[in-house]
This record gives structure tokens, sequence and C-alpha cells, in this order.
């Protein structure tokens, strides 16, 4: 055997042990991408199902499932400056590497939400009826809490108004302090609020304690103890997203249709 | 060096835990323990991680050059991570999430390059494997124990399932929130090695 000790056989030993671990975690990588593509794109829908209330939290399903509750709700690809639809592949749509590429992107003004910058598309799902007709929207939300952007769903009612439901899929929250957006019991809160007053303006806010009903307090969802700042950045990203750098267009135009 | 198999395995567990004597590894053992699930979970990938690089690194023992011994630990052991880590995110995806970026961390605990370094130079295959196994468990067992007080006082339930009906949920017991926090895992880790040392009082470390 070589000198263990010399330059030479170091520098062959260094070389093939990073040849062969690359070799090695990248063919992991590459052979498990798809089913982890998959996962990812199967716990979207799962919380979009969630946000529509067509999904209990924690509630066992398969692939097959999912597809069969998915059958009323249609991806849409909007125009975010124009609310307008537009034409696109929504199943390899990523809206955040879209609002990371300049290309694809225009920088946010500053707000609480602490969004960086806004991608041009997005990928929102409608509901419809049997007959066709549009019964809730779910919009994708993303803002700041504590630790890191948590990324969700808010469905609407087709009124535009009354928020049906809210859910997360990704963020890094204290586990039982923040991370309680994931707590069924809080987002049962949700449905029936109201997003918008009378005048348009946004105007649901989380609260620090407890709100009553939604008949009583249509604009207050109770706030989640020990996280404020938690609390805080879900009523900041409603604002932000419901207002005009958000979504504001596209519910103008849905109104619009409405009458 | 004469290691016996059993030794190699089962000191670990009391004798020789990792956690509660050579007190490696803490960082993991507090992030991953408000939960069970998550802990079990973390606790496989522990031990099919430290296995797995005290084999690799025991049959390389003659020839990895001593200057970059360590590196190239690191580089194994963080290799089988990452392969660890993609495993479960193709598999165990709702856990993979929850675990976050602490089964990447699993490159920077202690425990695995201790034992590597410490153990795995030294010996031949079997006997580094059952030192891995042995270290894996030892950890896990630590581990088990925090996270089953962490989840049954912090929110009233183990394993997933209510076994303390919390007030939010409409129970009586009211949760502990210092148990979800970091902290609660340093009390009851901390409550564990002196309960250790009191049944084992060689393990205590002499002034002087």
């Amino acid at each position: 055997m070589a000198n263990r000790q010399a330059t030479g056989y170091t520098l062959l030993f260094a070389t093939a042990i990073c040849i062969v671990c690359g070799i090695l975690v990248s063919s992991f990588a590459v052979s498990l991408e798809d089913l982890q593509d998959e996962n990812i794109a199967l716990d979207k829908q799962k919380r979009v199902l969630e946000a529509v209330g067509l999904l209990q939290p924690g509630e066992p399903i398969d692939e097959a499932q999912v597809a069969e509750r998915f059958a009323p709700i249609e991806p849409v690809l909007i125009d975010l400056a124009s609310g307008e639809a537009v034409d696109g592949d929504t199943a390899t749509f990523d809206q955040q590497r879209r609002a990371r590429d300049p290309a694809t992107s225009t920088e946010a003004p500053d707000n609480l939400a602490k969004v960086k910058r806004i991608p041009d598309q997005s990928l929102l799902y409608e509901v419809r009826g049997d007959g066709g007709e549009l019964e809730m929207v779910v919009l994708p939300i993303e803002g700041l809490g504590l630790w890191g952007t948590l990324y969700g769903f808010l469905a609407l009612d087709a009124d535009t108004t009354t928020v049906r439901g809210i859910t997360y899929y990704q963020h890094k929250e204290t586990p039982g302090l923040g991370g309680e957006v994931d707590n069924p019991r809080w987002k049962d809160r949700w449905p029936g609020r109201k997003a918008f007053d009378d005048d348009g303006e946004v105007r649901l806010a989380v609260i620090k304690g407890f709100a009553g009903s939604a008949e009583e307090d249509p604009y207050e969802v109770d706030g989640l103890a020990g996280a404020t700042i938690t609390s805080n950045g879900v009523t900041n990203m409603l604002d932000f997203w419901l207002g005009e750098n958000g979504f504001e267009p596209y519910l103008n135009r849905i109104r619009a249709e409405a009458n | 060096m004469a290691v016996k198999k059993s030794e190699a395995a089962l000191d670990p567990l009391f004798n020789n835990n990792p956690i509660a004597l050579q007190v490696l590894g803490i960082c993991s053992a507090l992030a991953v323990t408000t939960k069970m699930e998550t802990s079990v979970v973390m606790c496989a990938a522990v031990i099919a991680v430290l296995t797995l690089s005290n084999l690799t690194i025991s049959l390389l023992r003659h020839q990895i050059p001593n200057s970059i011994r360590i590196i190239v630990q690191l580089t194994v052991i963080a290799s089988l991570v990452i392969v660890t880590d993609q495993i479960l995110k193709a598999y165990v995806f709702e856990i993979s999430k929850q675990l976050s970026v602490f089964v990447g961390l699993i490159i920077t605990n202690c425990i695995i390059m201790g034992r590597a370094e410490a153990f795995a130079m030294q010996n031949p295959p079997s006997l580094a494997i059952l030192d891995g196994i042995g270290n894996g468990i030892g950890y896990s067992a630590i581990l088990m124990v925090t996270a089953f007080l962490r989840e049954l006082f912090g929110s009233g339930k183990l394993y997933g399932y209510s076994v303390l009906p919390t007030v939010s949920e409409g129970g009586w017991y009211l949760p502990n929130g210092l148990m979800l926090l970091s902290p609660a895992a340093f009390f009851i880790i901390g409550g564990l090695i002196w309960a250790l040392r009191v049944y084992k009082p060689a393990q205590v470390e002499m002034d002087g």
C-alpha cells in the first residue's frame, strides 16, 4: 500500500471520496425527485381542500380521493396587476420561483407582510358548483411571521368578502405557539368572518384575546396565545394580499362579473 | 484495544450514554422533542446514519490519510445525512416537513462525528456497527423520554392522541407552554442526567 502520509496519496484519496459521495448523493436526489415533487404537490392540494372545507384536518386521505374531491376546483392563472386570467401551465407554475426572478416580478413597496417581490402572475383556485357558477375563490397568501415566511391559502366566498377558510402549508413558527396556525380549532374560528368592510377596505385582523362569533365580530379573529408576532403576521399578509398590490384587481373583476 | 461486542452495543445505553454522560448531541435533543412522532423519525434517522457512518469509516480506517481524516469523516456523514433527508422527503413527507432543518443538522450532531473519530477509526466493522446501533439507541432513549414528557405536559397528547384533554379542546388540562420551548428539554435532560448519576455514582465528575 502507498505511503498513507504522502501528499499524492492524500489528494487521490480525497478525490476518490468526493466522487463516490457525490455520485451517491446525486443518484438518490435524482431518483427520488419525482416522488418528492408529487408529495409537495399533493400536500398543497390537501391544504386547498382544507381551506374550502372539503377535507377535515388530519383526515387520512389517499391520492385518488384528493383528485376526486378536487374535481370542482379549477386552478386559474391570473395576471396580478390586471386580475385577468392568462394562459399557462398550471401544473408546473411555481410562484415562489417566479417572485425571485426579476424578469417575472417587481419589487414590492414597503409593506408590513415583508413581501419583497411581487410575481407578475399568480395561481389561484376557483371552486364552481354543479351549474358552473362560482362558489369560492382560493387565494395563495404569504407573509413574514416570527421565524420565517408563512405560506398558505385563504378561501373566500363568491361574494369576495366572506371568509370560508384558511390554511397554511409551509411555515417555520414555534410548535405550540405560532405553529398553532395549523390548529383546526383556530382555523374553525375563520369561516363567516368578513375580509372587507362596507367601504371595501381590508379590515379583517387577528386580535389579542378572544373575538366573538362571526356575527358579533365579523372583522376580528382570536389571537394565538403566546404568538403575537405570528398573529400580526397573519393580519399583515391578509392586508397585503387582499390589497391593491395583491388580489384586489382580480376580486374587483369577480365582483363586476357577479353584477 | 479489546472491546467486547456486547459492551460496544450495550455500554452506550446507561454506562456511557452519549447524551447523559458524554453530553453530546444536545442541540437536536432540544429541537425535535416537542412531539413523540417527530422524535421517533429523528431517532431512526440518527441510528441509520450513525450505524452506516461507523461502518463506512471503519472499513476505510486503514486507507484514510491521517492529515485529512476529520474532513473525510465529515464528507461521509454529510452524504449519508443528505441521502436520509431525501428518503424522508420522498416517503414520510408530512413528518419530514415538521423535522425541517433538523435532519440536515444531523451532520453537525457531535455524537456521529464523535463515534467516527473515537471508535470507528480504531475498530473493525462488526464492532463499529454495534457501537453505532448502541449509541443511536442510547441517544434515542433519552430523546423519547424527553419527548414523552414534553408532549404529555406541553400539549396533553401522546403520539398525537389526546391523553389529557386540554382547555382549548374543551377539557380540563391547561398545557404547560414552557414544555414546548427549548429550555424545557434542558430541564428534562438535566433531570435525567441527575437521575442517572444518582443511580450510577461512578459517572459523577469529581472536581480537581
